[in-house]
């Protein structure tokens, strides 16, 4: 008689799982105008998954036969991923609204997808990890084409949906690759079984490995996979951007790490050099690729190439503090990018939604204060001290240079440099330029967002910054702590 | 043992010469038939190495369900299958070049077999249980509840996205449809609805 597998690890999953099941059925049977309340249960049970993960066991605890682990890498990724799905589900409400696309299906697949990126973060084998990213990429795929009357929503859900099948192709072959040659799935006895393996690694392995990490890449929209990321933010409604940019990020890039760092912890030879170069090119083309938008969403959509490549630093550094850097990274990226999008989605002419950096123009007269917000956010991406932004390049890049990665370093310093041009170009348009026609006022939900983000991006990040870094810390040990 | 010999021997035939007609008839609705032919034989090709649960399920599902399905697909809609075959020499050195790296990698993965197997060798491999103690369904059960009933969870999951997606996507409220109300119909009382009349003889309604 087989015995229940240990429940205990993945209960903030259960619980969520559980949750979104009877949002649905709440959605279902209140019918239409049950948009609000959904919205604000799946907030409420977010919060109450973080509860749990918080109380969750002390330690590494693997699960389900070995295809479930929960230890404080995870916990660290999920918060955030929790923290990023609630704030873009509290602002989507409004837009939605006045969009007029407000069904109650929409903060369900939020809360879905938010499952799928905790199964990815706990994944602890090819397996978990597929299915996770599959649950996740699956409700992403639907929301971005949640407009669906307006040709480029429907047109950015489909180029997301091809293109995310592809990678997932990509990713099951690699998987299929490792599992042919390395024998076996799971992340524990990969790592064990390419830790024993004398000599050079078997090329099938490493052939294998390289296609699940640009599977992954495609995820996390790292050059050269990130053609379709300019589009689908253009194209899916703007709130549903404000939520790709940051908890899929997150969720990814935290699976990658797992996946190079625990089983590939071996082959780290192989894989640093793909990830530098991914790196590298991420910051180019984000840096580049940014200057001639128009779009503010499409200029977002690079900046947060740009962004993964800085990430990708951290990682590519192959250490502690490596991905220690990563996960502070994250975590001021999160707040960065929701306070952003938050302005975004406030930015409204005579009700109608606009996202022309044009439309910006002269919003310090307007609107002082969200111009200031926004220049704050606009220095901390640009990486200028003493913004958090500064903070979050200082602890990636450190360690790669200390890991002696100086070309890297100094590209990314390049890059940098780059980047301040085009968000200098929206602080310019904000405080330089003419009103064109004034924005509406924000709504007091999205205005308290913005200050709220605001205010962690300066001053307020530096009481954070101890506990976030401690944090970080603790994640990144306890994953190496593991091999 | 001779007997199975010349058994695995015609299924085998019947199902290689099947699945070759499948691609090869001009017919598309015999192609169907062929590769229900080619379903069955691959049933049978089952059954002989002891595997009766997967054979019964390829029969139920493939040939039931998803074969019937294709059936129906191929003579409901009206598709020009010769037109479908036209671009078929431009096809031609994509399908090559696909073919040839499916090839190398097959010998690739033989030459590494032969060298010794994977890295770990088979001891990672999930044991095989004999098949006198448990019978495959068993077996089959064992692995998807027990061993790995979390993905299969997490499919169930996936599975209910794709059909709020579907719904999501799709589905229109149209105005002006005369819906059926359950409620107003369970309401109806006889008295309101049925009248009975005395109706006199040779005198009409």
């Amino acid at each position: 008689m087989a015995t229940l597998p240990d429940l205990a690890p993945a209960l903030p999953e259960i619980f969520l799982a559980c949750a979104s099941m009877a949002l649905l059925m709440i959605g279902v049977f209140r019918g239409d105008g049950s948009l609000r309340l959904v919205s604000w249960l799946t907030v409420a049970s977010f919060i109450v998954t973080g509860f749990l993960l918080l109380q969750g066991p002390e330690g590494r605890a693997v699960t389900f036969n070995g295809l479930f682990v929960a230890d404080s890498f995870g916990t660290f990724a999920k918060l955030l991923i929790l923290i990023a799905s609630s704030l873009a589900v509290i602002l989507s409400v409004n837009y939605l609204e006045k969009e007029r696309v407000a069904r109650f299906e929409y903060p369900v697949l939020i809360a879905l997808a938010t499952l799928g990126m905790l199964a990815m973060v706990s994944a602890n084998d090819l397996i978990s990890l597929y299915v996770g990213l599959e649950l996740q990429s699956l409700a992403l795929y639907v929301i971005a084409s949640f407009k669906r009357d307006v040709a480029k929503s429907t047109e950015a859900g489909l180029k997301y949906f091809v293109l995310g099948a592809l990678s997932s192709g990509l990713l099951l072959y690699g998987a299929s690759l490792v599992y042919g040659f390395a024998g076996t799935t799971s992340f524990d006895k990969l790592a064990t079984v390419l830790a024993g393996a004398e000599g050079a690694p078997s090329v099938g392995v490493v052939i294998g490995m390289v296609f699940v990490a640009a599977g992954l890449a495609f995820k996390i929209s790292a050059v050269p996979f990130h053609m379709w990321t300019p589009d689908v933010y253009e194209g899916a409604p703007t709130s549903v951007t404000a939520f790709f940019a940051v908890a899929p990020k997150v969720a990814a890039i935290t699976l990658f790490i797992r996946v190079l760092v625990g089983p590939f912890g071996d082959l780290a030879v192989q894989w640093q050099q793909v990830i530098q170069f991914c790196a590298a090119a991420s910051m180019i083309i984000g840096a580049l690729g940014a200057i001639q938008q128009k779009n503010i969403k499409r200029l977002m959509a690079y900046s947060s190439i740009g962004h993964i490549g800085y990430a990708l630093v951290g990682l590519s550094a192959g250490s502690v503090e490596g991905v220690r850097g990563v996960l502070i990274y994250m975590a001021i990226y999160l707040a960065m990018n929701v306070g952003v999008f938050a302005i975004i989605l406030s930015m409204r002419q005579s009700g109608r939604a606009v996202e022309e950096i044009a439309d910006l123009g002269g919003l310090s007269k307007t609107h002082p204060m969200l111009a200031f917000a926004m220049a704050v956010f606009m220095w901390s991406l640009a990486g200028v001290p003493p913004a958090a932004g500064f903070w979050g390049k200082w602890a990636v890049f450190l360690p790669a240079i200390q890991a002696g990665l100086y070309p890297l370093a100094i590209v990314g310093v390049i890059a940098s440099g780059i980047s301040c041009f085009y968000y200098l170009r929206v602080i310019k348009a904000m405080y330089f330029d003419d009103v064109t026609e004034p924005l509406d006022r924000p709504t007091p939900t999205a205005g308290f967002v913005v200050a709220g983000a605001a205010l962690f991006v300066f001053p307020v990040y530096i009481f954070f910054l101890s506990p976030i870094t401690s944090g970080a810390a603790a994640a990144a040990a306890a994953l190496f702590g593991a091999r | 043992m001779t007997l199975t010999t010349i058994a695995f021997y015609a299924f085998a035939i019947v199902l290689l010469a099947s699945a070759v007609r499948v691609i090869t008839a001009k017919n598309p609705v015999h192609s169907v038939l062929f590769l229900i032919l080619a379903f069955f034989n691959a049933a049978g090709l089952f059954v002989l190495i002891g595997a009766e649960f997967v054979a019964m399920i390829l029969v139920i599902v493939y040939v039931g369900a998803v074969a019937v399905l294709f059936l129906f697909v191929v003579m409901m809609l009206d598709i020009n299958f010769q037109e479908l075959r036209q671009g078929f020499m431009q096809y031609m050195p994509v399908g090559l070049v696909v073919g040839a790296i499916l090839a190398v990698e097959l010998v690739f993965l033989a030459v590494t077999q032969l060298a010794g197997g994977p890295v770990g060798g088979q001891a990672n491999n999930a044991p095989i249980p004999p098949v006198d103690q448990v019978t495959n369904t068993e077996a089959i059960g064992q692995i998807l509840y027990t061993d790995y009933v979390y993905a299969f969870q997490v499919s169930g999951l996936i599975l209910l996205v794709a059909m709020i997606g579907a719904i999501v996507l799709t589905l229109r409220s149209r105005p002006g449809v005369r819906r059926q109300q359950i409620g107003q119909q369970l309401d109806r009382k006889r008295a309101e609805v049925v009248q009975v009349r005395k109706v006199p003889t040779r005198g009409g309604v």
